[in-house]
């Protein structure tokens, strides 16, 4: 896969620095740092340390069988990301984050964050780093998921709900790099996705990538071979990439991203950027963006908080121009149909977000368009999500 | 006193590329010993009829450059209140020909450079090569994308150095010395010190190291130097003045507008430029 140019932070065409002046400094100290700490022996073994003792890894790699025989298609093996400390991914990349932020000497943490996984798992590694913390948070975000605005308060950080623009992920991010431009000095930024300025999208892919290395071990290990089809979510796309990139060399595995289509698609209500924008420049970097006509950005919606975004990955944008991965999309209600299928069917309740990736190998399988094996990424749990979906139409 | 900045004595690498009103602006004030006065507006905010007022009032208030402001959804280098004035403008419907539109009218009228303040993506959607086709058509002077830094997208700044307009270029007070000679050797019509390390929006006080920061870019840049960011009231602008060629102010402006309207922003406008006047 593409290893951006140090200085660039190009995947094709997409990515770079589109910041203002006064965090360029901030990004060359964090690139210069993450670089150096990538060669370091003793940070990687912490890292890895972390990852066992800590956050759980490695995570299972569980043949869902079950889910194969309404899927239609098998074997189907899930990624047990939810099984991670704090229920999902995002831990993966906030605990090298926070390892790097000691390492530049900085003593507060901000983030933002959509469904809260990304707050709590910031949240959950500034406790163990003793790191101030403070986390960005769209006012329709702190009310659909106030059980995770609770858990980031019960880790001792500050939650700012953020009341501008479309009070989701988007302007949570806006405020989060407002205030990184404003405290750089003694502040670093823990990005929860793989968006952003360079060096972000490559930070955080390379701390996710643990997901797909683990995966791809696995699944030769229970079925000799790769999997012909990789399956994740895709809001940012952090999940995804870190699922992605271990196999993004080996040609025979398709990868499928699955965005999150809202209402549906031509609705003007998705977030399904890479289907239905078009390049532009939000948050730093070039990629996908659903925007109007005049540039302004477009309001995502989806049911999944965390896939509530206009943009996406730089990388992503990258794959798929390159046809290196394909992009599809899952509205609101087969997403809820998913989430209430699978506590069901394998005891096991995913988050609204994972339910679209879960939702499309369903209907991709009963239809007999998907190649098996199939590795979906399970990056999270639904315990969150409980109440919202409770609340929505029985038939979604 | 002639220009607090004083042209540095080597060469700059590439001519400037712009129509040159600008740099006659800053000429003009030199020759007088005056420093220049750079007011901020948001297009379209709270309407285009306040816009089209202000900035012919603006311009007989005295203000050498204008920069005109483009709103975008998502401003994530400014503060509350130009947060506030963009998504007014947005929601009102303003739209960049409505920006250029006002811009072409003020030209009927005035011949006070006109710099464009945007961030990148409204450019981006409509076309870099499109966009300055336009904006050159309507009378605009110079283009200040925000989000633009020196070395992040080469082609693109190649392309926005070599047209008719003056590609004006922001250091901030975080940026180092080496990088902040290269960015001033690099900006066209003049460079814009961001005052403070933070976002935009109308402060109680300058910093103390402000006087000595914009004196340290006014020895190595090749073009004026203008600073913004919280420079908010008389007494700012005539510390700004002091150690640099020209104050921007913008959402002091703003503040003022939604306060005292068109006639209260022209009111702080002309206090603002008499405050500059009284630096000599």
């Amino acid at each position: 896969m593409t290893r951006p140019a140090p200085h660039t932070g190009r995947f094709g065409p997409f990515g770079g620095r589109y910041v203002p002046e006064t965090l360029i400094p901030a990004l060359d100290q964090l690139a210069a740092a993450y670089i150096e700490a990538s060669r370091d022996p003793a940070f990687l073994a912490e890292v890895d340390r972390l990852a066992s003792e800590y956050v759980g890894r490695p995570t299972p790699l569980y043949r869902a069988r079950r889910f194969e025989a309404e899927a239609g298609v098998a074997p189907v093996y899930l990624k047990r990301e939810d099984l991670n400390h704090t229920g999902a991914h995002k831990i993966n990349n906030t605990v090298g984050q926070a390892l790097l932020a000691l390492r530049m000497g900085k003593p507060r943490i901000i983030a933002e964050t959509g469904a809260g996984q990304h707050g709590v798992a910031t949240a959950t590694a500034c406790a163990l780093f003793d790191l101030e913390c403070v986390v960005y948070m769209g006012t329709e975000d702190v009310e659909r998921q106030s059980l995770n605005v609770y858990r980031m308060e019960l880790l001792g950080a500050e939650v700012r709900p953020v009341a501008s623009g479309t009070r989701t992920l988007k302007d949570a991010t806006n405020e989060a790099l407002r205030d990184w431009v404003i405290n750089v000095g003694n502040t670093h930024y823990i990005i929860g996705s793989v968006v952003g300025p360079h060096p972000f999208p490559m930070i955080v892919r390379d701390f996710q990538a643990v997901i797909g290395r683990e995966a791809r071990r696995q699944i030769l290990e229970a079925e000799g071979r790769l999997p012909a089809s990789v399956v994740a979510c895709v809001g940012g796309g952090s999940n995804a990439m870190g699922m992605f990139h271990a196999f993004a060399g080996d040609e025979e595995v398709a990868l499928i991203g699955v965005e999150a289509a809202g209402e549906g698609l031509g609705s003007g209500r998705s977030s399904a950027s890479l289907t239905e924008g078009r390049p532009g420049v939000l948050h730093g970097s070039l990629s996908y963006l659903l925007q109007d006509a005049d540039g302004q950005v477009a309001p995502a919606h989806s049911v999944a908080a965390g896939l509530d975004y206009p943009g996406v990955g730089p990388e992503h944008s990258h794959l798929k121009e390159t046809g290196r991965a394909r992009y599809v999309s899952v509205g609101d209600g087969a997403a809820e149909r998913a989430f209430r299928s699978l506590p069901g069917l394998e005891g096991i309740i995913p988050a609204l977000e994972t339910a679209h990736a879960l939702a499309w190998v369903a209907e991709a399988g009963r239809r007999g368009e998907l190649e098996a094996p199939v590795a979906i990424c399970l990056s999270g749990r639904g315990d969150k999500d409980a109440v919202h979906v409770a609340g929505l139409p029985a038939d979604g | 006193m002639s220009r607090v900045c004083r042209p540095m004595a080597s060469p700059r690498v590439a001519p400037p590329a712009g129509n040159g009103r600008i740099a006659a602006r800053f000429a003009a004030l030199g020759a007088q010993g005056r420093r220049g006065f750079i007011p901020y507006v948001t297009a379209g905010y709270p309407t285009l009829y306040h816009t089209r007022a202000l900035l012919a009032g603006l311009a007989d208030a005295g203000a050498d450059v204008i920069e005109l402001g483009i709103p975008f959804s998502d401003p994530m280098a400014d503060g509350p209140t130009i947060q506030r004035s963009s998504q007014g403008a947005l929601d009102r419907g303003t739209t960049v020909s409505d920006v250029l539109e006002v811009l072409a009218e003020l030209r009927d009228a005035s011949d006070v450079p006109v710099v464009i303040f945007s961030y990148l993506n409204p450019i981006h959607s409509r076309g870099v090569e499109n966009f300055i086709r336009e904006a050159v058509d309507a009378g605009a002077d110079g283009i200040l994308p925000t989000d633009l830094p020196l070395g992040a997208d080469p082609a693109l700044e190649a392309a926005l150095e070599a047209c008719p307009l003056d590609l004006v270029r922001l250091i901030a007070p975080t940026t180092d010395p080496v990088r902040a000679a290269e960015i001033a050797r690099a900006s066209q019509g003049f460079v814009y010190y961001i005052a403070r390390t933070g976002v935009t929006g109308a402060g109680a006080e300058l910093r103390a190291e402000l006087a000595r920061e914009a004196g340290a870019v006014c020895a190595v840049s090749p073009v004026p130097v203008a600073v913004g960011f919280g420079v908010s009231t008389a007494e700012h602008a005539r510390a700004v003045g002091a150690a640099a060629d020209a104050a921007v102010v913008g959402s002091a402006l703003v503040d003022r507008l939604d306060e005292g309207g068109v006639a209260g922003a022209l009111e702080l406008a002309r206090e603002l430029r008499a405050a500059l006047d009284e630096v000599a």
